[in-house]
């Protein structure tokens, strides 16, 4: 047994300890924090699986995004009223042996793979060359699947959308009740001020390398986001209404681009979402650049929640 | 023989960067443009539909487009068959009725400033469009996935859409319910891809063979796509968030939304794995979709409120839909065959979806007139809107299945299908399910044609032309019996190489 | 691959918490920590199937990492739009519960 074996069995021991003990506990504060240290661990574990596109995700939107807004929901809801019935003991009885029975039945065909695995990495290679992009990751959601990409820009928008309109009449178009923790010189506020500007360029630079190494868009929006919120936490800068125009322009400039040089495709190269010869790199790192900065809007103002304040007069 | 991107497929495209287009436009032209860029997107994929529907029909050839020039397995296709332009078609009509119909509730000029109720309802409702859409022709599991995802969180909004508290823990049951059948659909394309390394619907239909992963993929995002369509017992959280939405919001919510992931259940079982539905497997669904037959008509006779009531006979017609599996599968084979038993669970969908909209809408204008919609109260709504209750009844003729609907010419061809393969217990469940609707539109219907007991007052003017939507929806869905007389053959358009392939 | 088997075993166990939590814990917002738990054990099991997939010189097949970054962030889209609901719920009626039932109770109407 290898030392890298027994790394990859402490680890997954660690994540089914702290995933178990997320479900379990009864403290909800605990079982976010718990779910943090969860999220961070799971970045390693798709290290360890070659994945480091994938662990840049997870680490940014599972665990840092996620975590955030549970913890803020726990903070809100530490006032709330809890149903003192709990589950019946029969529900209990009657899922444990359900999930079980799923888990297991998920772990089968993973315990005997087919004889031959197939694989998708050397078409993917073979055909990102002639694409000049370096990173097969960006290659498939840019390129081969681009169609699910721009789907899922829609999706955002919609789940924002959806979460705006939980707001009250009244403080439609408003600014979104994010909570302020603003104490001026103090540690927060340091932060963010030092912060910010390192986080930007780390954006810039993950979107950018996000073309030829692992990295990319959705990393680099992350990040954004995360720099942003953090600004407006510590009361450096005002939450935005959600009516103003540059923040609805910013919020479709991605998506729009996207679609208009997906549109572009029909006319230059073969197809919706296909690429001109020679120029596919270039179009794709624009494409790229625009949707850091929308996906950077929508994450933030995802975790901003519906509007609370009416409009600024 | 791959598949290439045929003469007419960029329709496809169109009918999925429209409603796209007219979300994003939404967003930067402000909320009081957005009624106008709907009306525009609407009626523009009305007419792409019926484009596509007619080149379908004329050609008896489905039209498919390759995105971005990458064939399967690296890319994604998109495919129009028979079922997919019979389904654009139907479900752009209802939308565009429906759209007519809502203009009066989610006026978007009616403020000089946006304003939060219509700005969300119009680009939500492009959202579940172009969620339909891409449902209808999307080619590949994985896509396929993210339009689901795409139907959920447009759908789930639209519950609390006019802001009313008691709607919110309606819409959140539902979303937990919707992402749970989401991840298990998610985590079978995992095993999929892991089996096969594609997930393009007919490349998986020549390699799909029994195994443990396949039928362990096939198993959990059936579940999943159970939850999400509300099929018994898995419906829990269909009535309260179809009864508590407004009018407008409960017709598309249950006309349009539960019938996609209901298409993918038949895209996942017909098309991608052929073959792999055993007979137990065929009875276990036609027995569930009974119980919900059963348990949503009896439980929607108990109703006191109209809304309720029509929400459960969702939950039963729905039943309706999964007695095609046990009706379309064939013991010689072994296969499900893409015969006439599909073609009636087809119809039968669409004359649900166009039915249940006008009947929703009837009940938004029963409950704007009287200020609620108690079902032993309603006397003397017949004379007060007497073109609201003859939408509302001609829309229960249509779910009873009484000639000319479409709603008759379903049940047929499934009772003609179950007294063929001998399954006359299938036959039994249809004809009692009838019995119960024809109960429940009876009880509803004498109560409004009683005269009431003191001279009725309204405490709302009810447009006519919210009335005439309403009407002309309903006499849609009474006229789609006359179907066999022309289109009724466009459903088995592509369906052959279903047929073929995939036997094992 | 034996490093990304255990790794699959680890998301399957976790779907099975994740479920139990989601079906069995009453407040919603463990509900929605369940349902987090949930997908990250799918995609894991997406994880192993690309490490399997190993070819080309590449550590893994690119496509399912795709996938799982897609799911990645349509999933934390759909926490936020939970939460967001259960929040208005809270401040709307001062308890944050789904009620009489959740999306476990299989035995009643």
């Amino acid at each position: 047994m290898s030392a890298s074996s027994v790394f990859d069995i402490c680890l997954a021991v660690l994540l089914l300890g702290i995933g178990a003990w997320t479900i379990i506990v009864d403290n909800a504060f605990a079982a976010v924090i718990g779910f943090v240290v969860y999220g961070l661990s799971l970045a390693i574990a798709w290290v360890r699986l070659s994945a480091v596109d994938v662990a840049l995700t997870e680490a940014a939107i599972g665990g840092g995004m996620t975590g955030m807004l549970m913890l803020g929901a726990v903070a809100r809801l530490r006032l709330a009223r809890v149903d003192g019935a709990g589950t019946r003991w029969s529900v209990r009885l009657v899922a444990a042996p359900l999930c079980a029975l799923i888990a297991a039945s998920l772990a089968t065909p993973l315990l005997f793979p087919p004889p031959v695995i197939p694989s998708l990495a050397p078409t993917v290679t073979q055909n990102l060359v002639p694409t000049g992009l370096g990173n097969p990751v960006a290659g498939v959601l840019f390129v081969f699947r681009s169609l699910d990409t721009l789907l899922e820009k829609v999706v955002l928008l919609l789940a924002l959308l959806g979460i705006w309109s939980l707001a009250p009449d009244g403080a439609w178009g408003g600014q979104p009740g994010l909570r302020v923790y603003a104490q001026p010189n103090s540690t927060l506020t340091f932060l963010a001020q030092l912060l910010p500007p390192i986080g930007i360029v780390v954006a810039i630079y993950m979107c950018w390398v996000g073309a030829k190494d692992p990295g990319g868009a959705f990393q680099g929006g992350t990040v954004l986001a995360a720099m942003w919120l953090l600004v407006i936490i510590a009361g450096l800068e005002n939450v935005p209404s959600i009516g103003q125009p540059w923040l609805r322009a910013l919020l479709v400039f991605g998506p729009l681009l996207f679609l208009v040089i997906g549109l572009a495709g029909l006319v230059l190269a073969n197809a919706f979402l296909a690429y001109p010869p020679g120029y596919a790199k270039p179009m794709i790192v624009a494409v790229e650049v625009a949707l850091t900065l929308s996906i950077g809007v929508v994450l933030g103002l995802l975790a901003a929640g519906p509007p609370e304040l009416a409009r600024r007069q | 023989m791959p598949d290439a991107t045929t003469a007419g497929g960029v329709l496809l495209v169109v009918a999925i960067v429209l409603p796209v287009t007219g979300i994003l436009l939404s967003f930067i032209l402000g909320g009081r443009q957005v009624e106008r860029i709907a009306l525009i997107v609407l009626s523009s994929g009305l007419a792409v539909a019926s484009v596509i529907f007619a080149d379908i029909w004329r050609t008896s050839h489905h039209l498919i487009y390759i995105v971005g020039d990458w064939p399967p397995p690296l890319g994604i296709t998109l495919r129009a068959d028979g079922l997919s332009a019979a389904m654009m078609v139907a479900i752009a009509i209802v939308i565009c009725v429906v759209g007519v119909f809502a203009h009066a509730d989610f006026d978007a000029r009616a403020q000089p400033v946006e304003t939060r109720a219509p700005f969300a309802f119009w680009v939500l409702l492009m959202g579940i469009w172009s969620g339909m859409n891409m449902i209808f022709i999307g080619g590949d599991l994985f896509t396929l996935y993210v339009a689901l995802e795409l139907l959920t969180f447009a759908a789930v909004p639209l519950v609390c859409v006019d802001g009313r508290l008691e709607t919110l823990q309606a819409a959140l049951r539902y979303l937990l319910f919707a992402l749970l059948g989401s991840i298990l659909y998610l985590v079978g394309t995992a095993l999929l891809y892991g089996s096969y390394g594609t997930l393009d619907i007919v490349l998986l239909s020549r390699q799909a063979h029994m195994a443990p992963a396949t039928l362990v993929a096939a198993v959990l995002m059936t579940i999943g796509l159970f939850a999400k369509t509300a099929l018994f017992p898995l419906h829990l959280w269909l009535p309260p968030a179809h009864a508590g939405a407004p009018a407008a919001a409960s017709a598309v919510l249950s006309a349009v939304v539960v019938k996609g992931s209901f298409f993918l259940a038949v895209r996942l079982w017909f098309d991608a794995l052929p073959g792999i539905l055993g007979p137990t497997g065929a009875q276990l669904f036609g027995a569930l979709g009974a119980a919900a037959i059963v348990f949503g008509s009896v439980v929607a006779l108990r109703q006191q409120r109209l809304k309720l009531l029509i929400a459960y006979s969702t939950v039963a017609q729905i039943g309706y839909l999964f007695l095609m599996f046990p009706l379309a599968f064939d013991t010689a084979t072994m296969q499900l065959q893409s015969n006439a038993a599909l073609t009636g669970g087809m119809l039968q969908a669409i004359s649900h979806a166009t039915a249940k909209a006008a009947m929703f809408m009837a009940a938004g204008l029963v409950y704007a007139a009287l200020g609620h919609d108690r079902i032993t109260e309603l006397g003397g709504i017949a004379r007060a809107l007497p073109v609201t209750i003859v939408a509302f009844a001609l829309g229960g003729v249509c779910l009873i299945g009484l000639p000319p609907s479409g709603g008759f010419l379903a049940k047929w061809l499934l009772l003609k299908a179950a007294v063929g393969t001998g399954q006359w217990w299938w036959a039994t469940v249809i004809v009692a399910g009838g019995l119960f609707t024809s109960g429940y539109m009876f009880i509803v219907l004498s109560h409004a044609l009683v005269p009431p007991r003191e001279p009725l007052k309204l405490s709302a003017v009810v447009p006519r032309y919210q009335e005439a939507a309403a009407l002309g929806l309903a006499l849609f869905s009474l006229l789609l019996g006359l179907l066999v007389l022309g289109p009724i053959d466009v459903f088995q358009v592509g369906r052959v190489g279903a047929m073929t392939a995939g036997v094992r | 691959m034996n490093d990304a088997t255990l790794f699959g075993l680890c998301g399957a166990a976790l779907v099975g918490f994740g479920l139990y939590g989601l079906i069995t814990n009453p407040e919603p917002l463990r509900k929605i920590l369940a349902f987090n738990l949930l997908g990250s054990g799918v995609f894991l099991v997406f994880g192993v199937i690309s490490r399997r997939a190993a070819a080309a010189g590449l550590g893994g097949d690119p496509v399912p990492q795709a996938m799982v970054i897609t799911a990645i962030v349509v999933a934390f889209a759909a926490t936020a739009m939970a939460i967001a609901l259960v929040l208005r719920l809270f401040e709307a009626t001062g308890r944050a519960t789904l009620g009489s039932d959740g999306p476990a109770d299989k035995g009643n109407a």
